[in-house]
């Protein structure tokens, strides 16, 4: 069959002179109309690079220097510019990972679409609307006609990229691009995107490149896989083989730095394979095997002698070692907890509930509230560490600010090794900051760039009065050693650091005045896998040195299987099901638990599990459902949900759950 | 203070120690960037545009000559005691002194520039014989005895000029190229091939450029000016050349000083506002609403009437003239800062509200750091490059508000040189006919050079400051 996409040693360079860069470096690939070729890799290895330049939509100082990309019968790159905009949409179309940037927030959601369809298709007026909502219909908007009149912004994350989608599709492309287009996305609405995804290319026979860092979207959606590195792609193979048998010690680590999925054999006392180092910068000469500096099986060789291609039964990988690997990797095990900590809680939270003003008119009377955080009880015990899980806007990262009182909790108790919390008390404010410290999300954000590391680390020690003053800097360099960081790190800045450094740094900060609890909220979300295998490998050996209590915000369930000992799955404010982690992961009770686990894509293919597809979104907390906040989304859903919110519900062992579906089946 | 065996008394006025007080706080601050590598950097990158250094160099001149005139003394008087000795009531420069010929060269009246005889006609005695005629200048071409000899003398007096700006710029690019080339470690020939064929990284061609067309414009302008006044005279005979000199230090105080009383109102009003939110917020927010929308002319008029009033019922508390002109400057200056702050305000406490929110401002308050301290450390230093940004580019508009202010009869003392007074005394004349055009258009070259050097240098830092054109990492 010939390929509908034919890529063939593209080569793609950015800027000039000595900040040259070769993002993409002699790619070569096919795509077959209606299938799915994945191109998997992690940021700054080229994969978005590679498809700007097959849209010919490279950023300023881009260039493609050499290659050639074909689409059917065309030459992409010979193509006059004006010639290359009826192709762009009209033969082929990208998706976007955030799609709130590429829809324009002034124009309606139909007239955008409308523009387009005028475009490739010359539909205009009446005629142009209607397909329009044809388009959304195709795409799972539901009510479509209402939507067209919308504005990008009244959407949700979901049916915005949803839109997106449409929009490609209205010039009726044959190859489609989707740039991480799940990435910003919650889980739930991912399973939904891709499903939608799915079911166009199957229906309209479409050519899918589908670009993403995400093991689990490729294990459900591919047909071919790509795996690049540093700019060249180094293993290409069917999905099967390469799920079964990934041949590139890159693709292998991949796998092993990921943590298991939920419904998968435990791999807990496992530490998780880190890869070390990073990319490699794009510049200069890079001799040799690219991954060699960062490959456990690498030798001289490696160094010295970029490999070419081998083929291995179907699959294709660039490595000189190809077929000689050993079959499994070695992981070590952490060694059996030696610690014996007392099992009374430290943090005990009582009613905790943030609510948000809403104030309106010339007097800014408040007319309602936000109830981003609704009541709520939580328990971390010495040494222990609580997942709090939950989509987007559910208030988990309120709760974990509210307990530090960077957000002054409505009401509520929070008593902290059994001492209580009053509001105001500046001691108690004082020792519970020297008891808890948090470790945030984006460490590009969470690190002033004009402080050297040393002032970041020192601030909270002078701030609190930790230690004598002429002990700090000793301090500083043991905190440095103990994230891993090197002796001279104190001096630089923060932009010299790398992601995953940048949040050793921050992890730093937050241990300096020796808490006993921690709250990291989604500490590993902004890294890739293997930089966040080794950020939670870091957690987990802290815990085990220092007896560190964590709260761990997050809503990546299978970090939680790797580092929680219980969870707390929280909707819309309140928390729905909670317990030990293998019983809430395994025999999920609440249906919102459920969803939330079936819909994590996983990579293990014969797992044959179903999506649970939930409808909708979840609603606002400025005018939650009444009942149980779940039941507009609940498959069990039955006339008592919609009328009372749940009591709880025991199922033993510690774990319970606020359902009525469940509490009838007991 | 008398420094008797120089014979002069050194006189500091108000806006002359302010001006020490800043080339002195600019001067820390360069050394104190100077080890930083991370606030160097975006100065590096104004190092190596063309168009900054070359306005740099332009801007350094104007500097030199205002703080040359920033350097106040009082001659001492003939005779006298020897133990008390009598200084003049006269306030002089270190500039003035340098150009003595120029200041005390004064002819009756309005003379055309490079001319010899005077504007208007007047009866004068010619062996005997009253005529009516253009009376000779007395000091302007005097040494001429016939006016055909005039172009061709201003010719050779320019090529003279020239030949030496050319020797002068020759020396100077010698002296920068050695050094140069000691910087990049080079030798001095490939370092010359390498400029040459313009390989060298930093702008140093621009920059030579800029100097050698400054010393030629400087030496045939010295030549011409030994004998001649270059840009006429004005109504009372005064060198128009040399009020425009001097008027570049009235145009600096105004464009820097105004900026050190707009700062702190500023940065102050406007990180609290974005920082602590709430009623401190509604507060700032509605006094610079307030004073947005009071016309800034109308506000200025009233307070320079008043500090006019002030000074003028309160004569004993100045001891000379000069010293009466310098606070009303120094008071234009204070009004123009207070009306200015609030465009500056604005932005920073939107910037201020974006910092607030970040994880970085969240994680020192998690560790209970004070408020001062987080906005010493995390707030200012973060949305300093706005400032700097803002510094540079409100110094033009500010020299530009002097004239306007001044040619509306509210900006500075009618007996301090400015171009301002310069345009308003040029009004008069220039419905005059023929026109009397030499003292506006010396005063627009001069004002149009050092607002245009200011404002390229000005898009040069902020192209480097600037996150949003890319020069920040």
């Amino acid at each position: 069959m010939k390929a509908l996409l034919e890529v063939r040693s593209l080569v793609t360079e950015l800027g000039t002179g000595a900040g040259k860069i070769r993002a993409v470096d002699g790619v070569s690939f096919d795509v077959a109309a209606g299938q799915t070729y994945a191109l998997l890799g992690e940021s700054g290895c080229g994969k978005s690079m590679t498809a700007l330049s097959l849209m010919r939509l490279l950023p300023d100082g881009g260039r493609i220097v050499s290659g050639s990309v074909r689409l059917g019968d065309a030459d992409v790159l010979a193509q006059a510019e004006r010639d290359m905009r009826r192709i762009r949409g009209g033969r082929m179309a990208m998706i976007f990972q955030e799609p709130m940037l590429a829809l324009n927030p002034v124009l309606k959601v139909g007239s955008q679409i409308a523009e387009v369809l005028a475009l490739h298709q010359n539909l205009s007026g009446q005629t142009a609307l209607d397909a329009a909502r044809a388009l959304l219909d195709a795409v799972g908007v539901p009510d479509a006609a209402r939507r067209l009149d919308t504005y990008s912004f009244e959407l949700s994350g979901g049916l915005r990229q949803r839109v997106m989608i449409a929009m490609a599709l209205a010039g009726k492309p044959e190859l489609l691009i989707a740039d991480e287009p799940t990435t910003a996305l919650d889980v739930t609405i991912q399973a939904q995107v891709l499903e939608v995804l799915r079911g166009l290319r199957a229906q309209q026979q479409m050519g899918m490149l589908l670009i993403t860092h995400d093991l689990g979207v490729v294990a459900e959606n591919a047909d071919q896989v790509g795996v690049m590195y540093a700019g060249e792609l180094v293993e290409e193979g069917a999905r099967d083989d390469f799920f079964y048998t990934p041949q590139h010690p890159y693709s292998r680590m991949l796998f092993a730095s990921l943590p298991r999925h939920p419904g998968e054999s435990g791999g807990d006392s496992l530490r998780l394979a880190t890869i070390l180092g990073q990319v490699p910068r794009l510049d200069g000469s890079l001799a040799g095997c690219r991954f060699a500096p960062r490959c456990p099986h690498a030798y001289a060789r490696c160094r010295d002698e970029s490999p070419g291609w081998t083929e291995l039964n179907g699959q294709r990988v660039r490595c000189h070692l190809a077929g000689q690997l050993p079959a499994q990797l070695a992981r070590e095990t952490t060694p059996p907890k030696t610690h014996i900590l007392p099992a009374e809680a430290l943090l005990q939270v009582q009613n905790l509930k943030v609510y948000f003003p809403i104030r309106r008119g010339l007097l800014q009377r408040t007319v309602g509230h936000v109830r981003a955080v609704d009541d709520i009880a939580l328990e971390v015990r010495f040494g222990r560490t609580l997942a709090l899980v939950g989509e987007s806007g559910c208030g988990k990262t309120t709760v974990g600010k509210a307990i530090l009182r960077l957000i002054e909790p409505t009401a509520g108790e929070v008593r902290l090794g059994g001492a209580a919390l009053a509001s105001g008390n500046r001691q108690a404010l004082r020792s519970l900051r020297t008891q808890a410290q948090m470790i945030f999300q984006d460490p590009f954000s969470s690190l002033n760039p004009r402080m050297r590391v040393a002032d970041i680390l020192l601030e909270g020690m002078d701030a609190l009065a930790v230690g004598a003053a002429k002990d700090r800097c000793n301090a500083v360099m043991a905190l440095l050693r103990q994230v891993g960081l090197p002796d001279d790190a104190g001096e630089r800045y923060p932009h010299e650091f790398s992601g995953g450094q940048r949040q050793r740094v921050a992890i730093a900060r937050a241990l300096a005045v020796s808490p006993r609890l921690v709250i990291c909220d989604e500490p590993t979300s902004a890294l890739d896998v293997s930089v966040q295998a080794q950020i939670l490998n870091l957690l987990r050996d802290l815990q085990d040195t220092l007896g560190l209590a964590y709260l761990f915000i997050t809503h990546n369930l299978a970090v939680v299987d790797y580092l929680a000992h219980d969870v707390a799955v929280m909707y819309l404010g309140r928390i729905v099901e909670q317990g030990p982690t293998a019983s809430v992961l395994r025999t999920p009770r609440h249906p919102y638990t459920q969803a939330l686990i079936s819909a994590v894509p996983s990579i293990d293919l014969a797992s044959g599990k179903t999506v649970i597809r939930l409808a909708g979104d979840q609603p606002s907390p400025l005018d939650p459902p009444s009942g149980c906040h779940f039941h507009p989304r609940c498959p069990h859903a039955s006339a008592v949900c919609r009328s009372t919110y749940p009591e709880k519900t025991s199922t033993g062992n510690g774990h319970w759950v606020r359902c009525h579906w469940v509490a009838g089946q007991i | 203070m008398s420094a008797g065996f120089i014979n002069i008394q050194p006189v500091i006025l108000w806006t002359d120690g302010l001006i020490f007080l800043l080339t002195a706080a600019v001067l820390g601050f360069v050394w104190f960037i100077r080890r930083r590598e991370h606030l160097l950097a975006p100065w590096r990158r104004v190092a190596k545009s063309p168009m900054a250094m070359g306005s740099a160099i332009v801007l350094l001149v104007f500097v030199v000559i205002g703080l040359l005139d920033s350097l106040h003394y009082r001659p001492r008087l003939e005779g006298g005691a020897a133990d008390k000795p009598q200084y003049a009531v006269e306030v002089l420069s270190a500039f003035d002194a340098l150009l003595s010929n120029l200041r005390t060269q004064q002819e009756k009246t309005y003379s055309a520039p490079l001319a010899m005889q005077l504007y208007a006609k007047e009866f004068i005695d010619r062996s005997g014989i009253q005529v009516r005629a253009y009376p000779r200048l007395k000091f302007g071409g005097a040494h001429l005895t016939d006016d055909s000899e005039r172009q061709s003398d201003i010719l050779q007096r320019s090529l003279i000029g020239g030949v030496q700006g050319v020797l002068l710029a020759i020396v100077a690019a010698g002296v920068l190229g050695l050094w140069h080339a000691r910087c990049q470690s080079m030798h001095p020939r490939n370092w010359l091939a390498a400029a040459w064929r313009g390989q060298l990284e930093s702008p140093i061609r621009t920059v030579l450029g800029v100097l050698s067309a400054l010393l030629i414009l400087a030496c045939i302008g010295a030549q011409l000016a030994a004998a001649y006044h270059v840009f006429g005279t004005d109504k009372v005979g005064q060198d128009v050349l040399y009020i425009s000199l001097k008027s570049i230090r009235t145009g600096l105080v105004i464009g820097t000083l105004t900026t050190l009383v707009t700062l702190p109102l500023a940065i102050g009003l406007g990180i609290a506002a974005g920082y602590f939110r709430g009623w401190v917020d509604d507060v700032i927010q509605y006094v610079y609403t307030v004073l947005n929308s009071i016309p800034g002319v109308l506000l200025i008029a009233a307070s320079v009437l008043i500090v006019q009033v002030t000074i003028e019922s309160n004569p004993e508390l100045f001891d000379t003239a000069a010293a009466r002109a310098d606070i009303r400057l120094l008071a234009l200056c204070l009004i123009m800062g207070v009306t200015n702050w609030t465009g500056l305000a604005r932005l920073l406490r939107g910037e201020a509200l974006k910092l607030r929110t970040l994880d970085y401002v969240e994680a020192a308050r998690a560790f209970g750091v004070p408020h001062g301290r987080i906005i010493t450390r995390h707030i200012l230093p973060n949305l300093f490059h706005l400032v700097l940004i803002s510094i540079v580019l409100d110094f033009s508009g500010l020299v530009l508000a002097e004239a306007v202010l001044s040619y509306v009869g509210v900006g500075v003392d009618s007996t301090t040189l400015s171009w301002g007074n310069m345009i308003n005394g040029a009004r008069l004349e220039l419905a005059r006919e023929p026109t009397v055009w030499w003292q506006l258009g010396a005063a627009f070259v001069f004002m149009f050079t050092l607002v245009l050097a200011a404002n390229l240098f000005a898009d040069g830092v902020r192209e480097a400051f600037d996150p949003r054109t890319g020069g920040r990492r």
